[in-house]
């Protein structure tokens, strides 16, 4: 158990997780207290002491199950009693949850006969029986071969292929019609479709889940942890960001943005010294019998910068200015005002999208969708939008304008005018630059960021939300 | 450590007996924090029973709740202890010129003069108690510290009387809606539970527990809706206590089934924002 469970921390830390001794040591403490046999309770034993970050949960989950879920007794330590018998128990467990749909007597059953029962115990809800299924047709479908080197992501599109549950619901809905049974109003409609989605997806996870055992099964718990390994949310470089992980970045970006507002409120109001605080003072004065030897002040406000935030909503870099604009304008109240402007060879100010609505979502989209930003061929030209910011709103930018340049500076080898850049800064009161890219790119092919950056007061790499943060902190 | 609960299951059992219906992490986790005798950092959205857990916990095991309520600007001597300066004012006003300095120095720093606030009172406490120091993220960093010292030590040292040690280890609850990252001492220091929206058969649940006479069928209803509109976008989803509240609303209007209309016309107890409101409505009444 003890190898086990280091080898069980040693795959979270690879997978970023900040695991301290005491944690590793408290860990050890929590499962003695929950027996064996209580899976649930083990995880959350581990969890408890292990991962103090709920955006951390998901890589825990999968570093468990692929650790303690899914493996098989074979790989228990021989001279580790207690262990052998956890796993016995765990795979009795395993075999008693697949019993129930009889999996055995499921091979001979033609595809069509499968997939209508399928059918059924979706739309009865009937869990034991979707394992089953899952198992069933990831032994059916995906293919599996030992040894093979291919990912668990083309298993599972091999399997769901063949099962074509994008066509599901649908022939869900023409069972229900043909037995009667369709919800007679909209709303009905909505909350049924909906509860078959949360179905579907999870007997989406239990095909994935068996997929995982299998080949834990055959390449060991080490190197499929490795492959299983994603980055934490805030580590996600904006550039490369799959659907999923994009999914996971919104949802990371908000409770982080209250967290910065409230940080940086709490900066503002600590940062020097005010006038004196009467009362505190007196209280204070008790301790040298009454006399007021020790004066206590209050913390004024400083003043709040104004932005003006210029960002490349391009293709590859489109995500990063998203997340950036989203930043900002969730913070808002941090700046006395803020205004945007975006831009491919054209240039728009959208300042007006975030002021209609308070769903910034909302503007993000009308940013994507409305703003005028062509004007020859719709690659980025960077100089010709600065050129077009300086002409209308140069004027705008004044002692107290920080302005924000948001970009991988990929000119396509137009004519740089980094004069604007150089102008700018003369006017602001600071001009950044943030590149997406990772710096050992900048400044290769066509990247001109060395250019423009030396007129700034400073090129900061933004590749993902931990140095976006940063950056942003450090601004307000 | 600690032996207030059986099993992991009793907790659970036990819960529900007092109307809080907890999940399998929920009843883990306090269960180890009593046999550990670790404080529970409870973290997540807000109204989803964060709170109400630590109340409902003193609830089964009949302790007394003690409460500190965190706020900027909370400090030691709200937290922890503080001297009755007015009355110390007068005692030495009142003895200006008759005892010597030292006298009055040890006399004003005695138990008369000393006002207890939560921490001490409970260190202090001869009775069972539950610690909750509710929405630990609104302080500063060094009052933190000053929390993470107590909760190491279970004692508190105050320099004109000398060390208060617990008689008991209390159970501690700390909440936080993570508006602030907690110091990293502050988080190895607990067990960490993160609690979220409830499940739909939970939520369910907890509306039959909570919203007296409402019926099997209305309260499905409500955890059902409930559950669509949290997966839309939404800058702010229902807490439990929107869902709980709502309920209510629908059993005073007398609604036993909830149709579209009606739905759309008290989204507002549910959601707080407008564009909320426009967009659940909108797809409430489409079947995607
Ligand atoms: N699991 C549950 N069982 C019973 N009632 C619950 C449960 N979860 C939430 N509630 C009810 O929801 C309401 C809100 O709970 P509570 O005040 O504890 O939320 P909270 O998480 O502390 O919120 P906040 O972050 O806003 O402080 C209470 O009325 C509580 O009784
Ligand atoms: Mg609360």
């Amino acid at each position: 158990m003890l190898d086990l469970m280091s080898g069980f921390v040693a795959e979270l830390r690879n997978a970023g997780l900040p695991v301290s001794l005491t944690e590793n040591l408290d860990a050890m403490e929590a499962i003695k207290q929950i027996p064996l046999e209580d899976r649930e309770a083990f995880k959350w034993a581990l969890g408890a002491t292990l991962v103090k970050n709920a955006a951390h949960w998901r890589a825990f989950e999968t570093v468990f199950e692929v650790y303690f879920s899914l493996r098989g007794p074979e790989y228990a330590l021989k001279d580790d009693e207690d262990a052998g018998d956890f796993w016995r128990e765990m795979q009795d467990q395993m075999r008693q949850g697949e019993g129930k749909g009889g999996a055995g007597a499921m091979d001979s059953l033609t595809q069509e006969e499968l997939m209508s029962l399928l059918m059924r115990a979706l739309m009865d809800g009937d869990q034991a029986m979707m394992r089953a299924l899952a198992k069933q047709a990831v032994q059916r479908f995906a293919g599996m071969e030992p040894g093979r080197p291919v990912g668990g992501t083309y298993y599972l599109y091999r399997t769901l292929r063949n099962l074509d549950l994008d066509n599901m619901m649908s022939k869900i809905d023409q069972a229900k019609a043909d037995d009667g049974q369709m919800p007679q109003t909209d709303l009905e409609r909505r909350l049924e479709n909906d509860e078959m989605q949360h179905r579907i997806e999870q007997f989406k996870q239990e095909i994935e889940a068996e997929i995982r055992r299998r080949l834990v099964a055959d390449r060991g718990a080490e190197a499929m942890a490795k492959t299983l390994r994603k980055p934490l949310p805030e580590d996600v470089e904006f550039m490369h960001a799959s659907r999923d992980e994009m999914q996971n970045l919104k949802k990371a970006l908000y409770p982080l943005t209250r967290k910065l507002a409230a940080r940086l409120a709490r900066k503002r109001r600590h940062g020097r010294k005010g006038p004196l605080d009467f009362r505190n003072t007196v209280r204070h004065s008790l301790n040298y019998g009454g006399v007021p030897a020790e004066p206590k002040f209050k913390y004024p406000r400083p003043a709040k910068p104004e932005l003006m935030v210029v960002a490349d909503i391009s293709g590859s870099v489109a995500a990063f200015a998203r997340f950036t604009l989203m930043l900002v304008y969730a913070i808002q109240g941090q700046f006395s005002k803020v205004r945007s402007f975006v831009f491919i060879d054209g240039l728009d100010e959208v300042t007006d999208y975030f002021k209609v609505t308070e769903d910034i979502t909302e503007a993000i989209h009308r940013v994507n969708t409305e703003a005028d930003v062509v004007w020859v061929d719709g690659h980025s030209d960077y100089g010709h939008a600065f050129e077009v910011f300086w002409e209308r709103y140069g004027k705008d930018v004044g002692p107290k304008t920080t302005v924000l340049l948001l970009g991988d500076a990929r000119n396509n080898y137009h004519a740089a005018q980094s004069w604007v850049v150089r102008e700018m800064k003369h006017r602001a009161r600071h001009v950044y630059w943030l590149n997406p890219e990772p710096r050992s790119y900048w400044n290769t092919g066509d990247s001109i960021v060395g250019e423009y950056g030396s007129h700034t007061d400073g090129v900061y790499e933004c590749r993902n939300l931990r140095q976006l943060e940063a950056f942003v902190e450090k601004l307000a | 450590m600690g032996n207030r609960f059986d099993s992991v299951q009793a907790v659970r059992d036990g819960l529900k007996k007092v109307n809080y219906l907890a999940d399998e992490g929920i009843a883990s986790v306090a269960f180890l924090a009593d046999r550990l005798g670790k404080p529970v950092l409870v973290e997540g959205p807000a109204g989803t029973g964060k709170t109400q857990l630590a109340k409902s916990i003193a609830d089964l095991i009949g302790a007394r709740l003690i409460r500190l309520q965190c706020y900027e600007g909370l400090d030691e001597s709200k937290a922890l202890y503080e001297w009755n300066y007015k009355k110390q004012l007068l005692r030495i006003q009142a003895d200006k010129n008759s005892d010597s300095w030292s006298e009055v120095h040890d006399d004003i720093f005695s138990e008369e003069f000393l006002l207890t606030r939560p921490l001490l009172e409970a260190i202090r406490a001869d009775d069972p108690v539950v610690l909750l120091i509710d929405e630990v993220d609104r302080v500063e960093v060094e009052t933190e510290a000053l929390l993470l010292e107590i909760l190491s030590e279970y004692q508190v040292s105050i320099p004109e009387m000398g060390t208060i040690t617990a008689k008991q280890i209390p159970l501690v609850f700390l909440t936080s809606n993570n508006t602030r990252e907690l110091s990293e001492a502050l988080k190895r220091r607990c067990l960490y539970l993160h609690v979220d929206y409830p499940d739909m058969d939970r939520e369910k649940e907890i509306v039959l527990a909570k919203v007296d006479g409402i019926t099997e069928h209305l309260a499905d209803q409500i955890a059902r809706i409930v559950r669509s509109i949290r997966q839309l976008d939404l800058k702010k989803a229902p807490s439990v206590s929107e869902t709980i509240d709502w309920a209510r609303t629908l059993m005073l209007l007398g609604i036993e089934h909830i149709d579209a209309e009606q739905a759309k016309e008290t989204l507002h107890i549910l959601l707080k924002y407008q564009t909320d409101i426009a967009k659940a409505a909108k797809e409430l009444s489409s079947d995607k």
